[in-house]
């Protein structure tokens, strides 16, 4: 168990599985070997695909792992799945439309349950992409839950994010608007020898103008057209990808991005473990139980309760 | 809000029959009693269900086969669990394999065979069961 970081770092594929797994149970372990992880993470580029059910994400990240392999990169990927709110249970789905990746022996791939976590990712994606990271792959993907609207946790984790459309589900487009068509380093319209296809992208490429208008920005995202299970447009989707991702080295926008990333991972931790900390002592004297009476019972109010609480654990503050 | 440990399944058809309404099944099954399931497919050889198992950090792999193909695929993705130190995976099978082979399969490693008919529930226990101890 202590070596299992150390054993990921020297390659162990074995370990890498292991660890993910105490990761995701969040086992009180972990914090320690992710801990040694964190040195020798940050060169693996992270490419994030979102999109809704069924727009091909897991099958146009085979094809864009086939390519990437060809250019002789080591490739991990995470594809998630929603658990069930009512038994807790998953079904994951991904790796069969993954076949050419999954027989590779350099290309890693391990399925996720989002666990209730809400926003298209598991809690613990940005750790798992951590250890993929740090055990050396140059490429991390990230396949979200096939996502509605408000699913944009994958642009605070990717440094760069596709989100996939298809034609067919005319209404997505209007629906999308807000929230996950925002956040697009590349629009894929994928499926693109279906009908609607090409109005599709004309309608993504107007709103990439219309964006262009309203905010300035330095990166125009490109709409691209793919057919994945026909292979078809994905070497010229790798090139955008990699476009994206010399933009952000030459613009300094990747240091940026990733401090930007680093503040906020640091503060969630932050969070967690303190009222991880401040929970466990207050509820584990009973007398919260006693407080929630008073506050049933109209004898105290749960606002300035909370602030008594809080004064009690930290008394040298105000 | 705490993870806990969950009991996760690699669901594999191993051969070549396109037959897989009984493995597509027992995945909601499992994924219903709160297992969390990875399902493969169809027509996968043992080193893919294996290279599966691995990466996933597998607590069971469960394999089905219609068409007579049992003997040789179970057994080795037995052997080759072994080989890759995952000797600690259960593996259980199912579909249509003969009485007389039973025997044979389960002195090879193979946990269990649930035949058709077999209720749910109790594969659903034996592998609870079983994965608990470990």
């Amino acid at each position: 168990m202590e070596d299992l970081a150390a054993e990921v770092l020297q390659g162990s594929v074995r370990a890498m599985a292991r660890l993910i797994t105490l990761v995701e149970n969040e086992d009180p372990r972990s914090f320690e070997l992710l801990g040694s992880i964190y040195p020798h993470t940050g060169r693996a580029h992270v490419l994030g695909i979102t999109g809704s059910p069924g727009t091909g994400k897991s099958t146009l990240t085979d094809k864009i792992t086939t390519v990437l392999r060809q250019q002789e990169k080591t490739v991990g990927v995470v594809a998630v799945d929603p658990s069930s709110p009512f038994t807790g249970g998953a079904l994951l789905g991904d790796r069969i439309r993954m076949q050419r990746a999954s027989g590779d022996p350099d290309v890693f791939i391990r399925s996720m349950a989002t666990r209730g976590n809400l926003g298209g990712l598991a809690r613990t994606t940005a750790d798992v992409i951590k250890i993929m990271d740090g055990f050396g792959k140059d490429w991390v993907i990230v396949e979200t839950v096939g996502v509605g609207q408000d699913e944009v946790e994958i642009a605070k984790t990717a440094d760069t994010t596709i989100v996939v459309l298809a034609p067919g589900l005319g209404d997505a487009i209007q629906s999308m608007k807000a929230g996950v068509m925002e956040i697009a380093d590349l629009y894929v319209i994928n499926k693109a020898d279906r009908s609607g296809a090409d109005a599709l992208v004309t309608e993504v490429r107007v709103r990439v103008e219309q964006d262009a208008q309203i905010k300035k920005a330095a990166w125009r995202a490109p709409v691209l057209k793919t057919v994945a299970v026909e292979d078809q447009g994905t070497e010229p989707l790798v090139e955008a990808i990699e476009n994206h991702r010399r933009f952000l080295e030459e613009s300094g926008r990747l240091k940026k991005v990733r401090r930007e990333k680093t503040r906020q991972e640091t503060l969630s931790l932050l969070k967690e473990e303190i009222s991880r900390n401040v929970l466990e002592k207050i509820l584990g004297e009973g007398r919260f139980d006693d407080l929630i009476e008073d506050i049933v019972a109209h004898r105290k109010d749960p606002y300035t309760s909370v602030k008594e609480i809080v004064r009690t654990i930290f008394p040298e503050e105000e | 809000m705490t993870g806990k440990k969950r009991i996760k399944v690699i669901m594999a058809k191993p051969g070549l029959d396109g037959h897989d309404r009984g493995a597509k099944l027992l995945a909601r099954v499992f994924a219903e009693a709160g297992m969390e399931v990875v399902y493969t497919g169809l027509r996968q050889t043992p080193e893919m269900i294996v290279e599966a198992a691995l990466q996933e950090d597998a607590d069971v792999v469960g394999l089905s086969s219609l068409s007579g193909v049992h003997n040789y695929f179970f057994p080795r993705v037995v052997e080759l669990l072994k080989e890759q130190g995952l000797a600690d995976v259960l593996v259980v099978g199912g579909g249509i394999i003969p009485d007389e082979d039973v025997p044979g399969l389960k002195d090879s490693g193979v946990a269990a065979i649930f035949g058709p008919g077999t209720r749910t529930e109790d594969i659903v226990k034996f592998i609870e069961e079983k994965v608990s101890r470990n």
